[in-house]
């Protein structure tokens, strides 16, 4: 092989290379890769949890079953599902140009978000009043106030953060600054918090549950 | 090099179905919960009933339908995180017996 063959081939590696090194993973746009690595990261920091608390729950033969009504949960449950309906109405009217309407179901899914996040706070404040804390609660082992608050209060957080970021990135939609694929971006991650919540009621809530 | 991803068009009325389907199992959940049955069969049945939930939000809400790629690496990565906590994690709360190397 000459010399001249040799750098015509090492061109079209390079070229072949930096072509393999610019194209997007999966072929997802780098931005929403992030997001995607980001929700599998916490999707394994909310199961390291949940596990956790399952094995602490199985280890403890008294272990407290406070809740009597399943109304606030049942409740908080209805208002996420629906967010996440009402954030995918925004996505589909942003992709479909309709500026207004995505922001409108943008602010829809915030207040949402808001509603949760009260009616969370009320149910904190309501076991708190019982004597229930993070070290000590009335109905025997500590351990459930600890377990109960910091799960619940992780995916309050989240809640929380995903509010400022629906209504950050939702203006910012509305002033040009952002577009579309910002708004869907942003959507994953409220989905996300959605799915975590479908894995929080059931082993946090209604295993606890007093008949 | 790998073909850009597409949204392929679906109109309101599947996501409006996928969202009346999480409400119709999320009820399921609460049902499961007042049945006269021991701990760990109410643990088994909620978690199929969340895993169900989960996919359906994964594949719908979340797009993942629409790119085969990203739902086998989620796959995977997913399997593997419950393969690493089932027997490499000591002392965790497994969903078998576990390995006796593990406990």
């Amino acid at each position: 092989m000459s010399q001249a063959d040799l750098s015509i081939h090492g061109q079209v590696s390079r070229s072949q290379a930096t072509e393999v090194m610019t194209a997007p993973a999966f072929s997802v746009p780098a931005k929403k890769m992030a997001m995607w690595l980001f929700i599998i990261a916490d999707s394994a920091t909310f199961a390291g949890c949940l596990v956790a608390y399952g094995f602490i729950r199985n280890a403890t033969p008294d272990w407290p079953r406070p809740f009597h009504s399943i109304t606030n949960v049942a409740l908080m449950t209805f208002i996420l599902l629906t967010s996440s309906l009402t954030m995918l109405i925004a996505v589909r009217s942003a992709q479909k140009g309709d500026k207004a309407g995505a922001f409108r179901w943008t602010m829809i899914t915030a207040l949402a978000g808001i509603l949760f996040a009260v009616l969370h706070i009320r149910e904190w404040m309501g076991m708190i009043g019982e004597g229930a804390t993070l070290f000590h609660n009335p109905w025997g082992t500590p351990l459930f106030g600890s377990l109960f608050y910091s799960i619940t209060g992780l995916h309050l957080l989240h809640v929380t953060g995903g509010v400022v970021a629906l209504i950050a990135v939702g203006l910012r939609y509305r002033g040009g600054r952002y577009n579309a694929d910002d708004l869907e971006i942003t959507a994953l991650y409220w989905d996300f918090v959605d799915l975590v919540w479908m894995f929080v009621v059931p082993f946090v809530y209604l295993l606890n549950l007093g008949h | 090099m790998a073909a850009p991803e597409v949204h392929k068009s679906s109109g309101i009325g599947r996501d409006v179905a996928v969202y009346v389907s999480l409400l119709i199992l999320a009820a399921i959940q609460f049902v499961i919960a007042y049945q006269a049955i021991s701990a760990s069969q109410m643990f088994v049945r909620m978690l199929i009933v969340a895993i169900i939930e989960a996919s359906l939000a994964l594949l719908f809400f979340m797009h993942l339908s629409q790119n085969r790629g990203l739902k086998w690496f989620v796959m995977i990565f997913t399997v593997a995180v419950i393969l690493g906590m089932q027997y490499g994690w000591t002392d965790s709360f497994r969903l078998l017996d576990g390995v006796k190397w593990a406990k």
